[in-house]
């Protein structure tokens, strides 16, 4: 499977702090691909990294065959490279739609003077993005009772949700999942789930995410990376990463196995 | 045909007057506009243009500060640039008002533009200080550059004329002034239905997060500034055009805490906060003036007492809604209006 996007010895440091040490991974095309670790192992400081946020002192990320150094955020955004972030970053004061709508914001064209006459191929512009995020994402991600609502108001899982509708509203061809299910209820992450697999088979969107749920990171991922100490230790099928003995030590750090091994393989909950 | 009958209603969905009842009231107050100059006696005519003119370069303020969270104190030196540009052009060509008002506008823009250069790199308080050291230097331009401005003594313009109607009166100036009002704030409002307003909102609110959407921050930061500041400069063209003179001191520093206070007082980001604002700011110097001659026969000083009370009621008035009422006269208006259309079945 050709990769989507490649990691290569990607080092980022802040004053004396390590984030990343000469990290590489592959995330291959079309695939769940998950990033775990520890708290502080650098997963986040990876994404910021992808986005353009962070610049790496060291290492090179390339995305479909291209290096993306030096390329400014806006215009990785343009590319396809969508995310959502870990303490949700929406726009409080404004409504749910039109943070939807912002996500679309690469892929429209008016400028000043059409926003101002709302005439012609402006109008129909907002029209087309309008059409298409009630079409294929609010009535996808099943939050058309809320969209007039500011999203200042909604529950935490509710604002995931809108979160990743802005990034679908992107058009991505790389989806970031910063913690997508962190801080839901059981429902709440058993939907999450199946948006991503479906966002993955029927929209044909790559998936890398950071996420702490094991029973979600094992269900659904198809290709894992573990990060230790801004270090990847290990990279392969969810089986192969779950039986591996340092991933097991990074983990919990002593050698109660059993609580270990149960902590990585757990158990299916009955519906 | 379900997909036709879809689209259709996102139109009704998206347009600013979502029922009839609102289409009428909006008929009404445009009724409303036309019929007062008919109606109003000299003084209120007169305080009609004023409000107007401090819609318009409001409108623009709120733009900038109240929508994209930028604050300027550079407004009266913007309106100056409009105001000059117009003087300048009155003596100097004899172009109609609706081209002299543009040119004023978009000079106004363009110096708005070079101001907002560094609001990429600072923001807040900072950033009201860059503003205000370019409003000096535009003070200092418009007072030293004689050839051009006239100097301390400043300009004196022929009335604003087109296909050979002119327009002196303050009667003949309402009807420039009030209908660009209503124009400018229509494209204000369609503004904000658009990817260009969102944008703006998204800075506001969050600026990184904003990049990592695909949002050029400085090409938006410097789309706002111009935008506010073509607002300011057709204000200030008409402001020109209604006074007829022009002098470094139409435009005092004072008149950039007016804008700024008629924007907080009114309610940032809200465009019908901004209209409720100036009009508050313009009359209460004028309710002040009513109460001050009303005093004077009693209290031969209330003269003395109550002149600079004028400064002392924009201050309190501004931080007493930073405190008690952040979202200004408009989320008042909301409450009255929530109050009566519930009343009487409810209160
Ligand atoms: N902007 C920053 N400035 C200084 N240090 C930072 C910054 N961002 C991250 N770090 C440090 O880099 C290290 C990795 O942080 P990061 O947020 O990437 O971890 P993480 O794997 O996402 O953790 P978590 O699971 O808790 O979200 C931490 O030690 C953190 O303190
Ligand atoms: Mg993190």
């Amino acid at each position: 499977m050709s990769s989507i996007l490649e990691i290569s010895n990607l080092s980022l440091s802040f004053g004396g702090v390590k984030a990343l040490q000469g990290v590489s991974f592959r995330v291959p095309e079309n695939t769940v691909t998950t990033v775990i670790g520890p708290n502080g192992a650098g997963k986040t400081s990876l994404f910021n990294c992808i986005s353009g946020f962070y610049k790496p002192q060291q290492g090179t990320i390339s995305y479909q065959g291209k290096a993306l150094t030096g390329v400014k955020p806006p215009v990785r955004a343009a590319m396809g490279l969508a995310r959502t972030f870990q303490n949700i970053a929406l726009f409080r004061g404004m409504t749910v739609l039109d943070n939807i709508k912002l996500g679309a914001h690469v892929h429209m064209k008016s400028g000043l003077l059409g926003s101002l006459a709302y005439f012609g191929a402006a109008r129909r512009e907002e029209m087309a993005v309008r059409e298409e995020v009630e079409r294929h994402i609010i009535d996808f991600l099943e939050i058309d009772h809320i969209r007039r609502q500011p999203v200042a108001n909604l529950s935490y899982g509710l604002q995931k949700r809108v979160e990743l509708a802005r990034a679908l509203a992107m058009r991505p061809k790389v989806l970031l999942l910063d913690e997508p299910v962190a801080g839901m209820n059981r429902e709440e992450k058993e939907d999450m789930a199946r948006f991503i697999l479906d966002i993955r088979e029927e929209w044909g969107v790559t998936v890398l995410m950071v996420e702490h749920d094991m029973g979600m990171v094992m269900d659904i991922s198809d290709h894992i990376a573990v990060l230790n100490f801004g270090q990847v230790i290990a990279e392969g099928l969810p089986a192969d990463v779950q039986n591996n003995q340092q991933v097991i030590e990074a983990y919990l750090g002593t050698s109660d196995m059993d609580s270990l091994r149960k902590k990585l393989n757990p158990e299916r909950e009955v519906a | 045909m379900r997909i036709g009958d879809a689209k259709q209603s996102y139109e009704a969905d998206e347009a600013i007057w979502k029922s009839s009842t609102q289409k009428v009231w909006f008929a009404v107050l445009l009724l409303v506009l036309a019929v007062f100059p008919f109606m109003a006696d000299a003084y209120l005519l007169y305080l009609g243009c004023m409000v107007g003119i401090a819609v318009i370069s409001t409108t623009g303020l709120n733009i900038l500060t109240g929508f994209t969270g930028l604050i300027s104190l550079g407004q009266a030196g913007f309106m100056g640039v409009g105001g000059y540009t117009v003087a300048w052009l009155s003596a100097n060509s004899a172009l109609p008002f609706p081209v002299t008002l543009l040119l004023a506008g978009l000079l106004a823009a363009a110096v708005g533009i070079l101001v907002g250069l560094p609001s990429l790199r600072v923001k807040g308080l900072y950033l009201a200080i860059a503003t205000l050291a370019a409003s000096v230097f535009l003070h200092f331009i418009f007072a030293e550059w004689e050839s051009v401005t006239g100097g301390m003594g400043g300009l004196s313009l022929e009335p604003a004329h087109l296909f050979g109607l002119s327009f002196q009166s303050d009667f003949e100036m309402y009807f420039i002034i009030v209908p660009l009002a209503v124009l400018m704030v229509f494209g204000a409002t369609n503004i904000f239905r658009t990817r260009t307003g969102r944008a703006f909102i998204a800075i506001r609110d969050r600026d990184i997060s904003a990049e990592i959407l695909g949002i050029n921050l400085l090409r938006y930061k410097l789309m706002s500034f111009a935008l506010s500041s073509f607002y300011a400069g057709v204000a200030g063209g008409l402001f020109a055009y209604f006074y007829r003179v022009v002098t470094p001191e139409s435009f005092p520093l004072s008149m950039s805490i007016f804008y700024l206070a008629a924007v907080i007082v009114g309610g940032m980001g809200n465009l019908l906060g901004g209209i409720l604002g100036a009009a508050f700011m313009t009359l209460i110097p004028e309710a002040l003036k009513l109460l001050t001659a009303a005093l004077t026969p009693f209290y031969p000083n209330a003269p003395i007492f109550m002149s600079p009370m004028l400064e002392i009621i924009f201050g309190v008035l501004i931080v007493g809604f930073l405190i008690f009422e952040p979202h200004g006269l408009a989320e008042i208006w909301h409450r009255i209006r929530r109050f009566f259309s519930l009343w009487p079945f409810k209160n």
